[in-house]
């Protein structure tokens, strides 16, 4: 069953320019977000993703470009946007003097729930936030991880058909990071449409199924992670040489593993490629380069960075 | 029905059910928040009582004794000590701001349930001032009715300075700046008739200090409590106090209403 098909995209932005001064935050940005999908809008900071999903919450107007959330014109009618979206921002927006409860039915309550629906859109949401045992309990005593749980909770009691979340585990440590995951991968799992930013990598592969990554406020690739994962190389292997001069045969070496020209640090003595199938292809490494007599101090496979994302899908760091 | 489904509401919210949630919150937050409760009531009281016992002696204000001079000028002025800007810088540093204007919510409501919140708080500020008055030798001279209508009086002028309060939170960037540009209002206050008679004053700053919206207010509420002396040592009848601090709180009300709600729908 495919409830989504025939609706329209959940996003789709043409053209969308918005500047501050000389700073072109969106430079003509051209996206299209599916229906039924988790977008992960991916890049570096002030690469214009924060700008981007303040338009789309309606917080901002863009300069120029059009600009459609669930086929709603939104900058005709921004009024119509908010009643189809929830959005958690970068800070845990939530009223440290109130519990948690007290801060879900009044956001529900400006939803335009009456007090006895807010009351029970409240329940249910703290149940799926795992945070039922803590709800009568003052915010001020909840841990980061708790609060952004509330926050995250607080964009969806107004059962919004669009959950706009901004580098939602931005400064989290990585357990708790985790555990935010699995309560997103829950929500989403209901049904709700999610546009989601980032700058992590892994983030964006661990919760969208359709990513795009922007940098200086344009698109400069989208896909699935498998896609993009592909065009940028799953993992790379990286060595570093004991000898600077023997540096160039390394890097003809590695240059036979893989698709691409390997990347070269020369005063850090080390080499790095992307290739498909690491650990197989890491195993050839150490063997071709003991057979022609290079002395390593490291070798090792690893997943690629966003810089090297970049590199590979543009040929230019961000 | 499976009632573990939230249904998206049938319609937004409207002005009243968002001024209220938003200054219901706001309100429990200040009491919730001993800093915030005791602060600004120990403030207003160290005040009070620096000018009773400290300066008062020296000042000299005719036939009224300066703890009835000086106490329905800090009842009326209550709105400009309280920090109604920090709040708001802080609710707009906090993210939460950003969620309201995600919000269906009319945007000017969220900032009308700030001023009405506000207001309530400068308020209760107001009553603590009075009351420590009347411990420290504060009197009413005028009967009962006026001095109820001057309490009213206090009440509108608290509600214009929310929205100065409020204009100034929106454009300061932060609750820091915020807490700075607080103090800007400073002039406002000792530049006029609130802590000394004008008339004490170099003779160019008395056109100035005569003819701002605090002497006008502080003017009000004054010959509302005390009677026929404030009238002669303030060289004006009731009724042109009345009538420029009406004019005054009008003003104030419109020009930050439009201001704020401008400056918040662009945040």
């Amino acid at each position: 069953m495919n409830a989504s098909a025939g609706s329209p995209p959940t996003i789709e932005a043409v053209g969308l320019t918005k500047h501050y001064g000389d700073v072109h935050a969106l430079a003509g940005l051209d996206l299209v977000a599916p229906a039924g999908s988790v977008t992960a809008i991916l890049g570096p900071n002030g690469a214009g993703k924060t700008t981007f999903i303040k338009a789309v919450a309606t917080l901002l107007k863009p300069d120029s470009g059009t600009l459609k959330v669930v086929g709603i014109d939104a900058i005709a009618h921004p009024e119509k946007v908010r009643r189809v979206i929830g959005l958690a921002g970068q800070n845990a927006a939530v009223e440290p003097a109130l519990t948690g409860r007290e801060n879900l039915v009044m956001i529900a309550k400006l939803f335009g729930h009456d007090k006895k629906a807010a009351n029970a859109a409240a329940d249910i949401v703290l149940h799926e936030i795992n945070l039922a045992d803590d709800a009568d309990r003052a915010v001020k005593g909840y841990s980061g991880g708790m609060r952004r749980r509330l926050d995250l909770g607080a964009s969806l009691v107004g059962a919004p058909r669009v959950l706009l979340l901004d580098e939602p585990t931005t400064g989290l440590d990585p357990r708790t990071r985790i555990d935010l995951w699995d309560s997103i991968r829950a929500l989403v799992h209901g049904g709700t449409d999610v546009l989601l930013t980032t700058q992590y990598l892994e983030e964006a592969d661990q919760l969208a199924d359709h990513i795009v990554i922007i940098d200086h406020g344009r698109v400069i690739a989208t896909g699935t992670p498998t896609e993009l994962k592909s065009r940028a190389g799953r993992d790379m292997i990286e060595v570093r040489v004991r000898h600077s001069e023997q540096l160039d045969e390394a890097v003809s070496v590695l240059s036979t593993l893989g698709t691409e020209a390997p990347r070269v640090d020369v005063p850090a003595r080390r080499a790095s490629i992307p290739v498909v199938d690491g650990s197989s292809r890491l195993s050839d490494a150490i063997r071709i380069i003991a057979e022609h007599g290079i002395s390593l101090d490291d070798i090792g496979l690893r997943q690629p960075t966003l810089d090297e994302v970049f590199l590979a899908l543009t040929g230019a760091p961000s | 029905m499976n009632t573990n489904t939230i249904v998206a509401p049938p319609h937004p919210p409207g002005v009243w059910i968002t001024a209220t949630t938003y200054a219901g919150r706001t309100v429990k937050q200040f009491i919730r928040t001993p800093q915030l409760l005791v602060v600004n009531a120990v403030t207003s009281v160290m005040f009070l009582l620096i000018f009773r016992y400290v300066f008062g002696g020296a000042l000299q204000t005719g036939p009224v004794a300066y703890v009835d001079f000086l106490i329905p000028a800090l009842a009326a002025v209550s709105g400009l000590f309280a920090g109604g800007a920090v709040g708001v810088a802080e609710d707009a540093d906090s993210g939460l701001f950003d969620r309201l204007r995600s919000l269906p919510v009319p945007r000017h409501a969220v900032l009308l349930g700030r001023s009405m919140a506000d207001t309530a708080l400068i308020t209760w500020g107001t009553i603590i001032t009075v009351i420590v008055g009347f411990a420290v030798g504060f009197r009413v001279h005028n009967g009962f009715a006026p001095a109820v209508l001057a309490l009213g009086f206090c009440v509108l002028f608290a509600a214009s300075f929310s929205w100065l309060q409020i204009f100034l939170g929106l454009v300061s960037g932060s609750a820091q700046a915020a807490q700075g540009i607080s103090f800007s209002v400073f002039p406002l206050i000792f530049v006029s008739s609130a802590y000394v008679p004008v008339s004490s004053m170099p003779g160019w700053m008395q056109p100035i200090a005569e003819n701002q919206p605090v002497t006008a207010m502080v003017g009000t509420v004054r010959a509302l409590v005390l009677g026929g002396d404030t009238e002669a040592l303030l060289g004006h009848s009731t009724t042109w106090f009345i009538v420029r601090a009406l004019l005054w709180s009008a003003a104030l009300l419109v020009v930050f209403g439009a201001l704020s709600t401008r400056r918040f729908a662009k945040l």
